[in-house]
C-alpha cells in the first residue's frame, strides 16, 4: 500500500509500539532521531517529550490489533517563538504603565537578564551629570546610576547611542571590553534602543557561557526596537512636562509667607482639573518700610491664554512698584500700558496697601472694576469695603475710588474673585453662591487666621459646585495676627 | 494638663503662638513622631469626634486645624534631619478630600523614618498626581481619604496610580475602620494609622501592581449602572424630592430661607451617600449615615420626620433600581430605633 512506505518516508517521526511497549518499527526520521533505545511507555497523548535538545508534541494513534503509533511533532519553534511573545507582552505592558524613563530602563534590564543574556545594561545618551544606566544580572536585583563612561571603548556603542545599525557579536572581542562593561564574558551584543527619531540609549547584552546565535541577536534587535519606543516616548514626556513646569513656574500662584505683622494666605484652583494656572491671580511685594502690597485680579478669559496674560500684567505691576506706589496712578499706568498691547483683554483688579499701626493693620484698598473687599471682624461682624471703579484695559480713562480700613487684632481683609460668587451649583444645582451667601458664612469665621479663613471660603465654593465645572477661583486674606496673650 | 488638652485649648482660643509651645515641649519630652501623632493627631481626632457630635461648626473645624497645622509646621522646622535611605514616596489626599492634616502627619513621620517624602496636600486633582508620578517615579503613593462620600473618586485615582505603574498605600476613615474598602478596590497595603503605615514601609517593600485594569473589576454589581445613573441625575432627584416633600410635609411651607436651603443639602447628601453605598454594594454604610444625620437634624432642631417621606420619595423615584430599592427600604426602621 501507498500508505505505508508514505508513513516510512514521512518528515515527522513516527513509531509503532506493541501492547507491551516494545518497539516494533520506526520510521526513517525517528531513526535518525532516536538513535538509541526508548520507552514510549511514558509519553502522553498531547505532552510534550524532548529529545537531542528539542521538544516534540507525541501524538498516539491506536490500532485495532493492540499496537500503537506514536507520531512525534517537532514544535521547538513554536515553543521558542510563543515563550518570545510572552516576552514582548510582558515587556509591553509593564513598559506601558510607565512614562518614567528611569523606571521603563530597570524593567528592560530585568527583563533581558532574565530571558536575553546573562547580564543586561541600558545605557542612555549623555545628560548633563554623565550617562543614566542600568545594570541587571540575572537573579538580581537593577541598579540604576549616572555613570561617566567612555562609550568609545566599546565598539559600536557611541554609533549605537546615535542610532546607527547593531554591531554583531562575533565583531566585538571580549577580551578588551572595558571594566566598567564586562569581564570574564564570552560574548557581547550591543544593539540600538532606537526611539522617535533619536536614540533612546543602547542595550548591552552580555554571556558568560556561549556566544549569541544569528536567531538571538535578531531577537535582541526586536525587543530593543519596542523597548526603544518606550524609553523614548517616556523621555519625550518627561522633556515637555520639564518645560511646562519651567514656563508655567512664574503664572503660578506665590506661595505667601508669614511677615511679621501681617498673617496672609491665598488659594488658587484653575478652571480646568488639569491645569494648574488659569486667568485669576494674585501677588504681594515687600515695600520699604513695614509695607506690603496686595494685588488680587482677573484676566478676562480663562486657559492658558488667560494664563499668560496674568503673568504679563504681574510683570508689569511688579515693575510698576518700583516707581509709583500711589494706587490711581498705578492702575492708571497699567491702563496704558494694557491698552497698548492687547485690547481684548481686559483686566479687574483691587490692589491693596498693607501697613502696620498700633492698632493693628492700616490697610489702602482700590479696586479697578472687582468685586469689593469683605472685611471680617473678629467678633464675626462682616463690613464691605467701600471701592468701585472702572474696569482695567478698556478705556481711555479709568476712574477708581480708595477706601481705607483699620484690621484690629484677629480682623481679615477677604479678596477673592468672581470664580467664587458666580459659582454656580448648590443641592438643587442651579443657583449661583452669590456675595450674600459669602458673607452669611463669613459671619462664622470671626477671628479665623488667614489660613483657615481661605481654606474655608475654598471649600464652601467647591463644595457648591460639586462635580459640576467652574470658573478659575482665586481667594486671598490679610489678617492681622492676634497677639502673644502672655 | 496634658498636651492633648492643652493643644486643644490652644487651638479652640485662636492661639498659635500657645499652640506652638505646647507641640515643641512635647517634642522635646516625647520625641517629635508622638508629639505629631499622639498630640496633634490626638486634637485632630477629638476634632473630628466634635464635629461628628455637632459641638462644633465646620469653620471652627477648619480654624482650629489652621492652629493645628502650623503648630505641625513648627515641628517640621525643628525636625531632627533624617538621611532618607529607605526610598521615595509620595503623599497625597484623593480629589475633592479637605482634611489634608492625616496625610501632612504621614508625610511628616516618613521623612523622620527616612523616607524621602513628596506631600502633595489636599486637593490634588488626580491627572497631577500622575504627572508627578512618572516625574519623580516614587516606590509607593500613600492616599489619603476621609471622607465616604469620596470613595469612588479614591478608587478612580488608585485604579490610576497603578496603572502608571506604582504601589498603592491607602489610609484614612473612609476606608472604613477595619480597611475593608481599601482590599475591595485592590489596595496593594492599607493602614490603619501613620504609625503602622511607616512600619509598614519600612519592614516590607510593596509589591509592583498588577497589569492595568479598570475600577468595575473589582466591583463588578457595578454594571447594573445603578451608581451611574444616580450620581448622573442627583440634582434632578434632589429637586423632585425637595418638591414632593413640600406637598407632603406641610410644615415646611413655613420654614425660613435657611432651613429651605438645610433641607436641600441635606436631601442631596442622602443622594451621595446613596450613590456611594451603591458603588461599594454596602447597605450598612447608607444606614450608618442616615442614623448619624437623624441625630444632626435632631441637633440642629429639624424636626427628623422628613427624613422618612424623603426617603419614601426617593424610593418612588428610584422604582427600577433594585439595589436602591434595597437600601432604602432596609435604612428608616433602622434609623427610627437609632
Amino acid at each position: 500500500m501507498v500508505t505505508v512506505s508514505s508513513w516510512l518516508h514521512s518528515p515527522c517521526p513516527a513509531l509503532v509500539v506493541d501492547a507491551a511497549g516494545a518497539v516494533h518499527g520506526m520510521n526513517d526520521a525517528a531513526k535518525t532521531l532516536l538513535p538509541q533505545q526508548v520507552s514510549p511507555t511514558r509519553w502522553r497523548h498531547g505532552e510534550s517529550v524532548d529529545i537531542a535538545e528539542r521538544s516534540y508534541a507525541a501524538h498516539r494513534v491506536d490500532h485495532a490489533d493492540g499496537t500503537v503509533t506514536w507520531w512525534l511533532l517537532d514544535e521547538t519553534d513554536l515553543r521558542l517563538e510563543r515563550e518570545r511573545a510572552q516576552l514582548l507582552t510582558r515587556m509591553s505592558s509593564a513598559l506601558m504603565t510607565s512614562l518614567n524613563p528611569e523606571r521603563c530602563m530597570t524593567v528592560v534590564a530585568e527583563l533581558a537578564a532574565e530571558h536575553l543574556a546573562d547580564e543586561a545594561v541600558v545605557i542612555a545618551p549623555q545628560s548633563d551629570h554623565g550617562h543614566p544606566v542600568t545594570r541587571c544580572r540575572r537573579g538580581e536585583a537593577p541598579t540604576y546610576d549616572l555613570e561617566h563612561l567612555d562609550v568609545e571603548e566599546v565598539v559600536g556603542l557611541s554609533e549605537a547611542l546615535r542610532g546607527f545599525p547593531p554591531v554583531p557579536s562575533r565583531w566585538i572581542d571580549p577580551a578588551v571590553a572595558p571594566d566598567w562593561l564586562a569581564r570574564d564574558v564570552v560574548s557581547i551584543v550591543v544593539t540600538p534602543l532606537p526611539g522617535h527619531g533619536v536614540a533612546a540609549g543602547a542595550l548591552v547584552l552580555i554571556r558568560r557561557d556561549k556566544q549569541f546565535t544569528e536567531d538571538e541577536e535578531a531577537f535582541a534587535r526586536l525587543f530593543a526596537s519596542r523597548a526603544g519606543v518606550a524609553i523614548s516616548a517616556a523621555s519625550l514626556f518627561t522633556q515637555q512636562a520639564e518645560i511646562t513646569e519651567r514656563l508655567t513656574r512664574d503664572l503660578l500662584p506665590p506661595t505667601l509667607r508669614r511677615h511679621e505683622h501681617v498673617d496672609l494666605a491665598g488659594r488658587y484652583r484653575a478652571s480646568g482639573a488639569t491645569e494648574r494656572v488659569g486667568g485669576d491671580f494674585y501677588d504681594v511685594h515687600q515695600l520699604p518700610g513695614d509695607e506690603l502690597f496686595v494685588v488680587l485680579g482677573d484676566v478676562c478669559g480663562k486657559g492658558l491664554d488667560a494664563a499668560v496674560q496674568t503673568g504679563r500684567v504681574r510683570t508689569a505691576l511688579h515693575a510698576l512698584l518700583q516707581v509709583v506706589t500711589d494706587h490711581d496712578r498705578m492702575l492708571d499706568a497699567l491702563n496704558q500700558a494694557l491698552l497698548t498691547t492687547d485690547r481684548s483683554r481686559f483686566i479687574t483688579t483691587v490692589v491693596g496697601t498693607v501697613r502696620p499701626v498700633d492698632e493693628g493693620l492700616h490697610v489702602k484698598l482700590t479696586s479697578g472694576g472687582h468685586l469689593p473687599a469683605l472685611i471680617v471682624r473678629a467678633g464675626g461682624t462682616v463690613e464691605v469695603a467701600n471701592t468701585r471703579g472702572t474696569l482695567v484695559g478698556i478705556l481711555e480713562k479709568i476712574i477708581t475710588t480708595t477706601d481705607e480700613v483699620v484690621l484690629a487684632p484677629g480682623d481679615s481683609c477677604l479678596l477673592y474673585t468672581d470664580g467664587i460668587t458666580e459659582a454656580v451649583g448648590g443641592p438643587l444645582g442651579d443657583e449661583e453662591f452669590g456675595e450674600d451667601r459669602l458673607r452669611r458664612a463669613l459671619e462664622a469665621c470671626g477671628g479665623m487666621p488667614a489660613e483657615a479663613l481661605v481654606e474655608h471660603v475654598h471649600m464652601l465654593a467647591a463644595r457648591w459646585v460639586g462635580s459640576g465645572t467652574h470658573d478659575d477661583m482665586a481667594v486671598l486674606a490679610i489678617t492681622a495676627p492676634r497677639r502673644r496673650s502672655s | 494638663m496634658n498636651a492633648v488638652d492643652a493643644l486643644w485649648e490652644a487651638a479652640l482660643d485662636g492661639d498659635e503662638h500657645r499652640a506652638t509651645d505646647v507641640v515643641l515641649e512635647a517634642a522635646a519630652e516625647l520625641g517629635h513622631e508622638a508629639a505629631l501623632l499622639d498630640v496633634v493627631g490626638g486634637v485632630q481626632r477629638r476634632v473630628g469626634g466634635e464635629w461628628a457630635a455637632n459641638r462644633i461648626s465646620v469653620a471652627q473645624e477648619h480654624a482650629i486645624t489652621a492652629i493645628n497645622d502650623r503648630a505641625v509646621t513648627a515641628l517640621s522646622i525643628t525636625r531632627p534631619r533624617v538621611e532618607p535611605v529607605n526610598g521615595r514616596v509620595t503623599v497625597a489626599c484623593v480629589d475633592g478630600e479637605w482634611h489634608a492634616l492625616p496625610a501632612r502627619l504621614l508625610a511628616e513621620v516618613l521623612a523622620l523614618r527616612g523616607f524621602a517624602v513628596d506631600y502633595l496636600g489636599a486637593q490634588v486633582p488626580t491627572p497631577h498626581l500622575i504627572t508627578h508620578l512618572h516625574r519623580t517615579g516614587p516606590d509607593v503613593v500613600a492616599l489619603s481619604s476621609s471622607i465616604a462620600t469620596r470613595l469612588p473618586s479614591a478608587h478612580a485615582t488608585m485604579t490610576a496610580c497603578q496603572a502608571a505603574g506604582v504601589p498603592v498605600m491607602v489610609g484614612g476613615a473612609a476606608f472604613g475602620p477595619d480597611g475593608e474598602y481599601a482590599r475591595r478596590f485592590g489596595a496593594n497595603a492599607w493602614a490603619a494609622d501613620a504609625r503602622s503605615a511607616a512600619d509598614m514601609l519600612l519592614s516590607q517593600k510593596l509589591p509592583k501592581p498588577t497589569a492595568p485594569h479598570q475600577p468595575i473589576d473589582h466591583l463588578p454589581h457595578l454594571a447594573d449602572q445603578e451608581y451611574t445613573l444616580v450620581t448622573r441625575n442627583a440634582r434632578d432627584l434632589v429637586r423632585s424630592v425637595y418638591r414632593g416633600l413640600e406637598d407632603r410635609v406641610p410644615a415646611m411651607r413655613s420654614y425660613s430661607d435657611e432651613q429651605k436651603h438645610h433641607t436641600a443639602e441635606d436631601l442631596a447628601h442622602i443622594v451621595e451617600f446613596l450613590a456611594t453605598a451603591l458603588y461599594m454594594d454596602d447597605d450598612a454604610l447608607f444606614r450608618a449615615f442616615l442614623s448619624w444625620t437623624s441625630d444632626v437634624l435632631g441637633a440642629r432642631g429639624v424636626p427628623p420626620q422628613v427624613l422618612e417621606p424623603a426617603l419614601t420619595l426617593l424610593s418612588e423615584q428610584l422604582r427600577d433600581f433594585p439595589r436602591a430599592q434595597r437600601m432604602l427600604a432596609l435604612a428608616p426602621e433602622r434609623t427610627l430605633s437609632a
